[in-house]
């Protein structure tokens, strides 16, 4: 048993239930209990999705367990083809109904429903939702091909007069921006001359998976999804897979390199040069960005990527990186390495929190369990990848992927931290009589203290060495919203050389063993 | 001239039951499971912890269905069986105590332990209840530990309080005395039970209790001097428990709207032998502020028809109210289960004013039939859960989600017209809107 809190993946049969609600004319039975239904709110919620998503679930309950269960699967199978009328039907167990083996799968096959059934076996008690996500695609993807289109022993040669294509792989259902990713990429390769063939599982028909085979390569956007898919594609017809996810500026040149080395296209000028992060990033408020201590929690994909853009493209400094994918913990690890890091893998979010707390970075990246932990600590923090609320699934166009992708991710991240100009503002300003973290706000008629109490916890001190009056007093001139840290790092500096009364001295001896 | 009102209403609600039939249906359910109780328990019971033992499926739900009002750090969590438990290469009673043992380490306030069974602890006959007494021994002292079943197999939605505080009576004291006392059973938002504990004390009964309480330390007792008022209608095994104790049942409408919140409070009152006009002496003031409150939203809701798809258990009390204090007409009226029992005070009062002879009573739920007929009757409104309300709405057909009945203060006279608010935001946001078709 492990105890769990928050979870940052649902169950494995909810991976498959974002695959199914991705594709069209697909159909899910999900043998399950009652009480299962409740997947559908996180579409029709959180997505504001305006259809349900095309599963049906038997919804047992104790009363058919007496009985049969199996009879109840038998039925609702018929029922669900009947009136959903689907060109796939996939057929799963929810963790319950794993346990009482009715093997609906099989049930299924045997019904001559007259529709191609791909039985799906979840796993329930070992794996989880984006494993299920990728195991599903997988098994519809291979369901569908093997059995039509033969395999290849060479790479396809593409005909003189048609246009190099690529599929778009691993785009789903409540993953991160998806949507707008993928018009992104499309835009990205449209530019230099590459078409795409079929995106799946988002927007995809069987039909369309059928079609996969006919692309030139296999853009694994999201590897969380889509690995499976492109590891086979690549043995089964030999289809190259593009790995570059284009995140950040850096990620979507190498990105476009990539293409058009798998593809043998001819290179092309800076493909990103419309992008407005550089400039913005190399721009003189910026320079305020420099060494701000950002942590980084999220899947694999978005993880790796946002330890890449916030060092090398927002001049930040990494000082914790993790991830909860297990699955892909390896490129997390490697570049935690190249950071200098140990990576934190682990799906237990109190272990997340414990590092945050440790760490004290001035801005989180992470996803929605981050956010409540930045929020209670009262650090900034900005979503970047899944389990996500419904203001991160927005109206507007707002692409993580490619260009516009990178000029969303800079204002996205910038916003919670203190601006350039305000932050130095309140250094030359931080003991003006108006402009202090007791003082009212000129502008506020009222008694009441700008600041709620809770910024002044940095006050109540924990048992450690002394501080002395005069150094307490200079402790109070530096910026409220940075004044914790100077705190913790002088009372630490204090401990590890053996002071047992801090004085001014001691203040500034750790500001500047700590500025080193 | 509130006496005679109150009067009438009585007069009405001991007609004989104008047969209603009652359409079953069998098929696929559209609503959660008894865990989602955890949600308002944990936020009632303020020292309490809810432990679910079960499956990653039953953490997704709470965080699913509770994510949206939860902040700080839960009160409630799951111990996410793994293949080794149930291939049985662990103990899993030893992996529970070490579970729980880490949740009291890093919640060393918690007074009430609730272990909550779910479908998979069901299926593979994990006995809580064990768990419960040997952890008990443990623990004991200062912590309370219960088993309860939350499982979809079990319980649907509201039910799971109900088998939850089931199993706490068996932990209420003996009542030592024989001076009458009042025990209003289901969970109410606090400002709620305030309200209604002023009204007691006015109308002159002064030992009333809730349950469950705020603290775990606050139990009250139950014996044969205990009369029970039901506050929520989904509390059959628990009131049956409470008879068991010797406790007897107040049967009443429940306390929605203005009729039902005054009928519940002349019933409690009747049991304790308060004359009528006494207690209309007291509710004159609260329901003259009410019927202020609700005349324009009764206006405006007037003539409007409304389904409800099962869901809450709530659905015929608030037909009650919608039609006969509105003048809302109920099309279809879905309920996850029909204890005539509890139901049966609204029920006449249903038929008697506001249902007409198309109103469908509908018991169960068959989802596909069930929405092929909100489609065909087009009613203004469709009470429903949260995985149907957009997809209805993207067909142009307006929704209240039926959730938030059991997060919001919507019972008792202070409350009424909120209630009836809930209702008409909807009608009135499409009123108010100007972005093109609905449909």
């Amino acid at each position: 048993m492990e105890l769990t809190l928050w979870t940052y993946e649902g169950p494995p049969h909810f991976g498959a239930i974002r695959v199914a609600a991705s594709m069209r004319d697909v159909h899910l039975v999900l043998h399950s209990p009652q009480g299962d239904t409740y997947a559908d709110l996180l579409f029709t919620m959180i997505e504001r999705d305006g259809r349900r998503p095309p599963v049906t679930y038997t919804t047992f309950q104790a009363r058919d367990l007496g009985g049969s269960t199996a009879e109840k699967v038998t039925d609702t199978l018929r029922a669900a083809v009947e009136h959903h009328q689907p060109q796939l039907l996939l057929v799963a167990d929810s963790c319950t109904a794993e346990l009482i083996q009715d093997q609906p799968g099989a049930l299924a096959e045997g019904a001559g429903l007259g529709v191609p059934v791909i039985a799906l076996e979840m796993a329930a008690y070992s794996r989880k939702e984006n494993w299920g996500a990728g195991e599903t695609f997988f098994q519809i993807v291979r369901g569908l091909l093997a059995a039509n289109v033969p395999a290849r022993q060479q790479a396809r040669v593409r005909p003189e007069d048609e246009r190099p294509s690529v599929n778009l792989l691993g785009p789903s259902k409540l993953g991160f921006r998806c949507r707008d990713d993928v018009a992104e990429v499309e835009r990205l390769l449209s530019a230099i001359g590459v078409d795409v063939n079929v995106v799946a599982p988002l927007g995809a028909a069987p039909a369309d998976i059928l079609a996969l085979p006919n692309a030139d390569a296999n853009v694994c956007l999201y590897p969380e999804v889509a690995a499976p898919v492109c590891r086979w594609l690549e043995r089964q017809y030999r289809q190259p897979t593009i790995k570059t996810v284009p995140l950040g500026i850096g990620a979507s040149r190498d990105f476009i390199a990539e293409v058009i080395k798998v593809l043998a296209l001819p290179t092309v000028a800076d493909p990103v040069a419309a992008s407005r992060l550089p400039w913005y990033s190399r721009s003189v408020d910026s320079t305020y960005l420099t060494g701000k201590r950002v942590f980084i929690f999220a899947d694999a994909t978005h993880a790796v990527a946002a330890a890449r853009m916030a060092s090398k493209e927002m001049g930040f400094d990494v000082v914790g990186l993790g991830t909860y994918s297990r699955e892909q913990a390896r490129d997390v690890r490697e570049a935690a390495r190249e950071l200098g890091l140990e990576a934190l893998i682990t799906d237990d979010y109190l272990a997340v929190e414990a590092a945050i707390e440790v760490l004290q970075p001035e801005l989180v990246l992470g996803t929605q369990m981050e956010r409540h932990i930045a929020k209670r600590l009262g650090i900034g923090c900005a979503v970047i990848a899944t389990p996500a609320h419904v203001q991160d699934y927005p109206a507007r166009y707002s692409p993580q992927m490619g260009i516009e992708g990178a000029n969303v991710i800079f204002d996205t991240w910038i916003h919670p931290l203190m601006m350039g100009l305000e932050e130095h503002l309140l250094g030359m300003f931080r003991e003006d009589f108006e402009f202090n973290d007791t003082a009212v706000p000129s502008h506020l008629d009222s008694a009441e203290r700008a600041v709620p109490a809770a910024a002044d916890t940095d006050a109540t001190t924990v048992s450690g060495p002394a501080w002395a009056l005069c150094a307490e007093r200079e402790l109070k001139k530096i910026p409220f919203f940075v004044r914790g840290k100077a705190r913790r790092n002088t009372e630490q500096f204090a401990v590890e050389q053996g002071i047992a009364t801090i004085d001014v001295d001691t203040l500034y001896e750790a500001k500047a063993h700590f500025s080193r | 001239m509130n006496s005679q009102v109150n009067s009438q209403v009585i007069a009405r609600q001991v007609e004989p039951d104008a047969a209603q039939a009652l359409i079953q249906e069998r098929g696929q359910r559209a609503v959660f499971c008894g865990l989602t109780s955890i949600i308002w328990l944990h936020r009632k019971i303020q020292d309490a912890f809810f432990l679910v033992v079960g499956s990653r499926t039953c953490a997704h739900l709470l965080q699913s269905a509770g994510g949206v009002m939860i902040f700080s750090e839960p009160r409630f969590g799951t111990a996410v069986l793994q293949d080794r438990d149930l291939a049985g290469m662990a103990d899993c009673n030893a992996e529970l105590d070490r579970v729980v043992a880490q949740v009291l380490a890093r919640r060393p306030s918690i007074r009430s332990l609730f272990l909550v069974g779910s479908c998979p602890s069901e299926v593979i006959k994990l006995d809580l209840d064990n768990a419960a007494k040997r952890l008990q021994q443990v623990h004991g002292g200062k912590l309370r530990v219960v088993a309860f079943s939350g499982s979809g197999i079990e319980t649907t939605f509201s039910q799971g309080e109900d088998a939850c505080l089931e199993q706490l009576v068996a932990a209420l004291p003996e009542s030592t005395d024989d001076a009458p006392s009042l025990l209003i059973a289901g969970t109410l938002p606090d400002i709620v039970e305030d309200q209604f504990q002023r009204l007691f004390a006015s109308i002159g009964i002064e030992r009333v209790a809730f349950f469950p309480g705020r603290q775990s330390d606050t139990l009250p007792s139950v014996g044969r001097n205990t009369r029970v008022l039901l506050a929520q209608p989904y509390l059959g095994s628990t009131a049956r428990a409470l008879e068991a104790r010797g406790a007897m049942i107040i049967e009443a409408p429940f306390p929605l709207g203005i009729e039902g919140s005054a009928l519940w409070f002349h019933a409690a009152s009747a049991a304790f032998g308060v004359s009528p006009q006494a207690v209309d002496g007291v509710l004159a003031g609260p329901i003259a502020r009410a019927r202020r409150a609700l005349a324009p939203l009764r206006d405006y809701l007037s003539g409007k028809r409304i389904s409800f798809l099962p869901d809450s258990q709530l659905e015929l009390p608030l037909a009650r109210f919608l039609s006969a204090e509105c003048g809302m007409t109920p099309i279809e009226v879905g309920t996850p289960f029909h204890d005539e029992r509890w139901l049966r005070a609204d029920m006449s009062l249903l038929t008697a004013n506001g249902a007409n002879a198309e109103t469908r009573f509908v018991e169960g739920q068959d989802l596909e039939p069930a929405l092929a007929r909100v489609r065909a009757d087009r009613p203004d409104l469709t009470v429903c859960g949260l995985g149907i309300a957009n997809p209805l709405e993207a067909e142009g057909l307006r929704t209240k989600w039926s959730i938030e009945l059991l997060f919001t203060p919507i019972q008792g006279f202070e409350q009424a017209a909120d209630l009836a608010e809930l209702f008409a935001r909807p009608l009135r946001r499409e009123g108010r809107l100007e972005v093109g078709s609905w449909s």
